[in-house]
C-alpha cells in the first residue's frame, strides 16, 4: 500500500496529462468496440495521422497559418484602438458614464450577429473577417482597460499627486501601471475572442483558406480524420496563444497579486 | 506695522489685498466686523503653515472641521494625537493638498500646497509604493517634479543613501523587500526631494517593534539633521511624545484643538528619553486631555 503511495507520488508530474489520456483511451476504445460508426468516429490515430500528414506535406500548414495571422491581425487592430480609448473611458467619469450603456449592450451582441453587417460594409473579402474580429475583440478590451483604470487605487495616484505631479502625468506614470493587470484581462480574452470569431467567419464568409474553412470542408465530404486534424490544431492554436498571454503577462506585470 | 507676520484675510483675495481688508469701513455689512478681526491675528515668528477657517464637511453631512485655525512651526516636528476618527488623516490630507476642504485657507509660507515641496508617508506602504519601479527608482521617481540635472539628482540620492546607511538591495521590486525595508523606501521617497514639510500618517503601524524602532530612529537623525517642519499622525502616545517638539491633541468631532504641549528634550531622544520626568509629564497630561476628550459625549 504504502509503496502504491510512493510510486503514485513520483508519478505526479503525470497528473496534468492524465486526463487527455484518459480521453484518447475512451475515444480509442469507443472507436475500437464501434460504439460509434467509424465512419463519424475515427481512431485517434488516423486522426493524429491526418494532423501529421496535414502539416507535413498538405495544406493545414498553411491554413493554420492564415489563421493565426488573420487573428493576430484583427487582435493588434483591436489593441491600438481599444487600449488608448479604454484608457481615455476610464479616466473621464462623465465620458465612460455617457457610452457606458452602448459598449455593454455591443459587449452582450454576439459577434456572430454582425456578421451581415460588416459584410455589407466590407464585402465578402479579406477585410470583412478581420473587421468583425477586432471588433468582437476590441469590446472586450475596451471594457477591461476601461475598467482597470476606473479602479485603479487612489492612493498610489495621491502619492504622485502629493509630489507635484500632473493629472497627465500621474495618468500615464500610476494610472496605466495600475490598470496593467485588468488590461491584460482583457488582451486575454480579446485573442481567445479574436480567434472565435475568424474561424467561424472562415466557416461562413466565403473564404478559400483557414482553420474554419478546412473544418467546414472537411465536414461537407466527410472526411472525419482531417476534419479532427484541423479541430485539434485550432485548439492547439488557442491554447498555445493563452498560454503565450499568460508567460508574456507574468512578464509585463510581474508585481499582479503581490 | 509688521505685514509679512499677518495671515491674508480668508476672502480668497491675493496677500497683496491684505491692508486694505484693514481698515473697518472696507468690511462688507454681511460680516461682522469681529469675525474678520479675529482672523487677521498675528502670528508667532517662526511659524511656517497657517490655517484659517478650515471647514470640511462629508457627503453625508458630517461635520469634520469647522473654522478650524491652527499655526504650525517651521522646522519642528509636531506629533498629532486624538480619539479614534477624529479626523487625524483628514487633516493632513488637506493640508498636504491631496484633499478638498469646504472653506479656509492653507498656506506655507503664504504658498498653496501645490507650490511647496512635500513629502508624504503613508501608513499603508503595500498600496503607495509603485511596484513597477524597483526600489532605487522609487525613491528616484520624485526627483524628475524638480528641475534637477541628472548628475544633480545622483549626488541627491548618493547623500539621503549615505543619511540613511542603509543595507537593503535597492536593485529589487518593492514587493521583494520587506514591510520595513518597503516603508523605509517610501520615507526615503518622501525626502529626497529635501522637502519643506513631511507628512507621516501613523508610519509604522503597520511594521513590528523591533522595524518600528529602527525607522524612528532612522527618521528622527534625519530629521534633526535636515529640519524639516514635519506632521506626525501616532496612535502610540510613547512615539507621539518621543520624535515630537510639540504634541498637538485634537478633539472628537466637530474637531478642534484640545491642547498643545511643547517637549524640549534633547536630541538624540532615545529609550532613555522616555524614562525622564520630562517625558513623563508630557505623557501624563497628554494622556489626561485624551482621556477627557474620549469620555465626552
Ligand atoms: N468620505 C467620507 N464620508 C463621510 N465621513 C467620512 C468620510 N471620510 C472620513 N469620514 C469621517 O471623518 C472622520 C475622520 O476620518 P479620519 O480618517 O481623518 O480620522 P483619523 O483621526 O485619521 O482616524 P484613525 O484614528 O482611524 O486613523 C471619521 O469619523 C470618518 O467617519
Ligand atoms: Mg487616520
Amino acid at each position: 500500500m504504502s509503496n502504491l503511495t510512493k510510486v503514485l507520488s513520483k508519478m505526479r508530474w503525470l497528473q496534468p496529462v492524465v486526463g487527455a489520456v484518459a480521453l484518447i483511451l475512451i475515444w480509442a476504445f469507443a472507436n475500437f468496440a464501434e460504439l460509434v460508426d467509424p465512419v463519424l468516429l475515427p481512431s485517434p490515430l488516423q486522426s493524429w495521422n491526418a494532423f501529421v500528414e496535414g502539416m507535413t506535406e498538405g495544406t493545414l500548414g498553411h491554413d493554420f497559418y492564415r489563421t493565426i495571422f488573420r487573428t493576430m491581425l484583427s487582435f493588434i487592430i483591436a489593441t491600438i484602438i481599444a487600449v488608448p480609448c479604454g484608457v481615455a473611458l476610464g479616466s473621464s467619469d462623465k465620458l465612460y458614464r455617457s457610452v457606458e450603456f452602448l459598449i455593454d449592450f455591443f459587449r452582450s451582441t454576439p459577434a456572430s450577429a454582425m456578421f451581415p453587417l460588416f459584410l455589407v460594409f466590407f464585402g465578402i473579402g479579406e477585410e470583412a473577417k478581420i473587421a468583425v474580429a477586432a471588433f468582437g475583440a476590441a469590446l472586450i478590451i475596451l471594457f477591461n482597460t476601461a475598467y482597470g483604470v476606473m479602479n485603479a487605487r487612489q492612493l498610489r495616484q495621491l502619492a504622485a499627486r502629493v509630489m507635484g505631479a500632473s493629472k497627465m502625468r500621474i495618468l500615464w506614470d500610476v494610472t496605466i501601471w495600475e490598470s496593467l493587470p485588468q488590461t491584460f484581462i482583457g488582451l486575454r480574452s480579446g485573442v481567445s475572442m479574436a480567434l472565435v470569431i475568424v474561424i467561424v467567419a472562415e466557416m461562413f464568409i466565403g473564404s478559400s483558406d483557414g482553420l474554419g474553412k478546412r473544418i467546414i470542408d472537411a465536414q461537407m465530404i466527410f472526411n472525419m480524420p482531417e476534419m479532427y486534424a484541423s479541430i485539434f490544431a485550432a485548439g492547439a492554436l488557442g491554447y498555445v496563444m493563452n498560454l503565450l498571454f499568460t508567460l508574456i503577462e507574468g512578464r509585463f506585470v510581474h508585481w499582479g497579486g503581490k | 506695522m509688521n505685514l509679512p507676520h499677518r495671515v491674508p484675510p480668508l476672502d480668497e483675495g491675493n496677500p497683496v489685498t491684505a491692508s486694505a481688508t484693514l481698515s473697518a469701513d472696507t468690511v462688507t455689512p454681511t460680516e461682522p466686523a469681529g469675525d474678520l478681526s479675529d482672523r487677521l491675528r498675528w502670528f508667532a515668528p517662526g511659524t511656517h503653515i497657517t490655517i484659517r477657517g478650515l471647514t470640511k464637511t462629508f457627503a453625508d453631512g458630517t461635520v469634520l472641521y469647522k473654522d478650524f485655525d491652527l499655526d504650525l512651526p517651521r522646522g519642528k516636528v509636531v506629533s498629532i494625537f486624538g480619539p479614534n476618527g477624529c479626523g487625524k488623516s483628514t487633516l493632513i490630507n488637506m493640508i498636504s493638498g491631496i484633499m478638498d476642504y469646504d472653506a479656509g485657507q492653507i498656506l506655507f509660507d503664504g504658498k498653496t500646497a501645490r507650490e511647496t515641496k512635500i513629502g508624504y508617508v503613508f501608513q499603508n506602504y503595500r498600496e503607495a509604493g509603485f511596484p513597477w519601479l524597483r526600489a532605487i527608482d522609487n525613491i528616484r521617481y520624485p526627483l524628475k517634479f524638480l528641475k534637477l540635472s541628472k548628475a544633480e539628482q545622483d549626488a541627491r540620492i548618493e547623500k539621503l543613501l549615505a543619511s540613511f546607511n542603509v543595507s537593503i538591495d535597492l536593485n529589487r521590486f518593492p514587493y521583494e523587500l520587506s514591510g520595513g525595508q518597503q516603508q523605509l523606501v517610501s520615507i526615503m521617497r518622501a525626502l529626497v526631494i529635501e522637502p519643506e514639510v513631511l507628512f507621516l500618517d501613523e508610519p509604522f503601524s503597520a511594521l513590528d517593534y523591533e522595524m518600528t524602532l529602527f525607522l524612528r530612529d532612522k527618521l528622527q537623525s534625519v530629521l534633526t539633521d535636515m529640519e524639516i517642519t514635519t506632521l506626525l499622525v501616532s496612535h502610540d502616545l510613547d512615539e507621539a511624545v518621543e520624535l515630537a517638539d510639540e504634541v498637538l491633541l485634537l478633539t472628537r468631532k466637530p474637531t478642534s484643538v484640545a491642547a498643545r504641549i511643547p517637549f524640549d528634550a534633547p536630541r538624540p531622544r532615545n529609550a532613555e528619553t522616555t524614562v525622564t520626568p520630562e517625558f513623563i509629564d508630557v505623557k501624563t497630561r497628554s494622556l489626561e486631555i485624551f482621556q477627557r476628550e474620549v469620555r465626552k459625549p
